[in-house]
């Protein structure tokens, strides 16, 4: 029950000692730091913790995708022509061929089996929506200080290149660009390229996002006093960046990472959907849609099936996300 | 203001420069990089050495990237001649060039798609501006209530779906099962009703994600307006509250909402392209996604442009209208 407290509490600790400051003015008013307090209002938020269970459950079936499916499923590319009409194509049985033997039924026409691949696509959405986010946050961070920070023409050439990638037309360039790199890049191959390719195009397109946010926060912070503090005892550039401004930026950086991964697996999905996601046979929701749009009329549970798991995963990092959110809001009254 | 609309305009060129010049780089540039022949991109893998190489006399690919840009560019504005053996093709302004797939001039292509996008477009943004700021504000002014607590639900779980799993399950609901639209796709002009019919089902998927957002936005912007001084002096002078919250409350809702609006224009071509793909709208989502599918670069140097344009100017208008909603923005 604690493991998704852990997410954000581990998130701060380096943050923790640099902190110090703060957290006394804070604790000599309140009694408690940020944290806990952020810690006992997300404990309350039933929604929040639900939504982070569901994440948790999601990220051990991720990781535990093969020995999952070797307990419960066939492997993912096997084919099962037997569990096909041979007439139609569709799977033989009700539900799209739903048994104990295959707990979510078979693909149409091939008879793979729909558990072990919603299981595996499981893994790329979280995998890619997570390291994109990262990619993200940490461009966006540093790009965002920098411009809040040292203002004048910097932040005019950084604001405005945000506010130009803002505005692209993203999904187009990142389709585009998806379609001419070749399939292996630097030493990778296979499904890794993919991967590679779509986690650096998705947080690319993700850091302006997290960069305005920053560079806001910064602006507002680096007149605060103990900046001011710091500069006149002495302390260095990289010092106060990193040591004094970094440490309070953590929060909305937190909030928005969170925030940010049900986005990103919404844009994995859908690129996977237009066919610019991992390649076949490498399964994932998008993809698995992108065939049902072919046959939900004869078998709508093939549509059904990836499209819950994509709902279910967004909503519960939105439901988590939100709590995060609310929790670490100096302006919340809970 | 005049001095404003210059320097907006000037970025807006900027941009559209910076747009075509990425999309050139994708598909010239990161090839190259990546160790591979933009050539061969065009003409597919079992293409023998002589198409190659006509391939890439006929689009100039040993020109420097900027003098290729600099040609499309001129037959922008100025039309374009193409030398093919002896005879020559004029393009006319606006050219954009010929498809590499089909041969046929990408312009009236782009013109026959854009009705399409524009009025999938201009119905979902109108739908689920009604939708989300009346859900929105209802939901404000009834906090915790049952009504609240169930649009608010509705809401959350409205950002979380994916548009092309709710315009299958549409289609599979109310045109397939229950057989009450059709959503073969006829333009305004041949048949308004057809037209209004095969789109429904497309706008409300479209517009039922970005309400849910504008939804969850309005409310939190309503509450947090709704204890401000002003709302307080407006009531104090006895104004009734259909006025307060009509005249005075909505009126700075409205400033979030436009510049939720303004990012969302980009994105909404994004959503364009999920909703042509799934409803097979012949659109310039369908018709950029099929293009990238067959790596036709003329085509999708012409709709990113014209998606560019759009979201610039949409922008310019979004900007434009802060000043006349909120009298404490000055433009400058």
């Amino acid at each position: 029950m604690t493991a998704p407290l852990h997410g954000t509490s581990t998130d701060s600790d380096p943050v923790a000692t640099a902190d110090v400051a703060a957290d006394v003015v804070k604790a000599s008013v309140e009694g408690r730091s940020l944290r806990q307090i952020a810690w006992s209002r997300l404990k309350r938020d039933k929604l929040a913790l639900a939504g982070g269970i569901v994440v948790v459950f999601l990220v051990l079936v991720a990781i535990f995708a093969p020995l999952i499916v070797s307990l419960l499923g066939h492997p993912p590319n096997e084919f099962h022509q037997e569990e096909i009409d041979p007439l139609f194509g569709t799977p033989k049985g009700s539900l799209g061929g739903i048994s104990s033997d295959f707990l979510f039924g078979v693909e149409p026409s091939n008879g793979r089996d729909v558990f072990s691949r919603v299981i595996y696509g499981a893994r790329i959405s979280l995998l890619v929506a997570f390291l994109a986010a990262v990619v993200a946050v940490v461009l966006g961070t540093i790009f965002g200080i920098i411009a809040g920070y040292f203002g004048g023409w910097v932040d005019s050439l950084i604001s405005r290149v945000m506010d130009m990638l803002l505005a692209f037309p993203q999904l187009l360039f990142i389709i585009s660009l998806v379609s001419v790199l070749p399939n292996d890049l630097m030493g990778l191959t296979g499904s890794g390229v993919r991967i590679a390719i779509l986690v650096a195009v998705i947080g690319f397109f993700g850091w302006p996002y997290v960069g305005r946010i920053v560079r806001g926060q910064t602006l507002s912070l680096r007149e605060k006093e103990y900046i001011e503090a710091a500069r006149s005892l002495g302390a260095g550039r990289r010092y106060i960046l990193f040591r004094e401004l970094l440490p309070n930026l953590v929060a909305p950086i937190t909030v928005y990472a969170t925030l940010m991964i049900p986005t990103n697996i919404l844009t994995e999905a859908a690129l996977s959907f237009l066919g610019a996601g991992v390649k076949p046979p490498t399964a994932s929701w998008g993809q698995m849609l992108s065939k049902a749009v072919g046959t939900y009329e004869d078998d709508p549970m093939f549509m059904i099936i990836p499209g819950v798991a994509i709902f279910v995963t967004v909503l519960a990092f939105n439901l988590f996300g939100d709590g995060v959110r609310d929790a670490l809001d100096p302006k919340g009254t809970r | 203001m005049l001095a404003y609309l210059i320097r907006r305009l000037f970025a807006v060129v900027v941009m559209l420069l910076v747009v075509t010049l990425t999309t050139f780089a994708i598909f010239f540039v990161i090839p190259k990089w990546a160790g591979a022949d933009p050539a061969l991109l065009f003409v597919g893998k079992q293409a023998d050495p002589a198409a190659i190489e006509g391939i890439r006399q006929k689009l100039s690919l040993g020109d420097p990237v900027l003098v290729q840009f600099w040609h499309f560019v001129q037959g922008l504005f100025a039309g374009r001649d193409y030398a093919n053996g002896t005879d020559v093709t004029h393009c006319p302004a606006p050219c954009f060039g010929y498809s590499f797939r089909t041969e046929q001039a990408v312009w009236p292509q782009l013109t026959d798609a854009m009705p399409v996008t524009l009025s999938l477009a201009a119905g979902a943004c109108l739908l689920w501006l009604v939708g989300g700021i009346t859900t929105g504000v209802v939901s404000a002014l009834r906090r915790g209530t049952l009504w609240d607590r169930s649009a608010m639900t509705v809401a959350l779980a409205g950002v979380s779906l994916p548009i092309y799993f709710t315009g299958l399950l549409s289609l599979a609901i109310f045109s397939y099962s229950l057989k009450w639209v059709n959503v073969d796709y006829k333009g305004f002009a041949d048949d308004p009703a057809m037209w209004f019919e095969s789109l429904i089902l497309p706008w409300i998927t479209l517009a039922f994600l970005y309400a849910a957002m504008y939804a969850r936005l309005t409310r939190a912007t309503m509450l947090e307006i709704m204890g401000e001084d002003y709302i307080r002096t407006a009531r104090a002078k006895g104004l009734r509250e259909r006025v307060v919250i009509g005249r005075h409350a909505m009126r700075s809702t409205w400033t979030p909402v436009l510049t939720l609006l303004g990012l969302d224009l980009g994105a909404l071509l994004g959503g364009a392209v999920l909703t042509e793909t799934t409803y097979n709208l012949p659109g310039l989502g369908r018709l950029a996604v099929n293009a990238i599918t067959e790596k036709d670069l003329p085509v999708i140097l012409g709709v990113t442009l014209i998606a560019a344009v759009f979201i610039v100017v949409a922008n310019l208008v979004v900007d434009l209208l802060y000043a006349v909603i909120d009298p404490r923005v000055r433009l400058g």
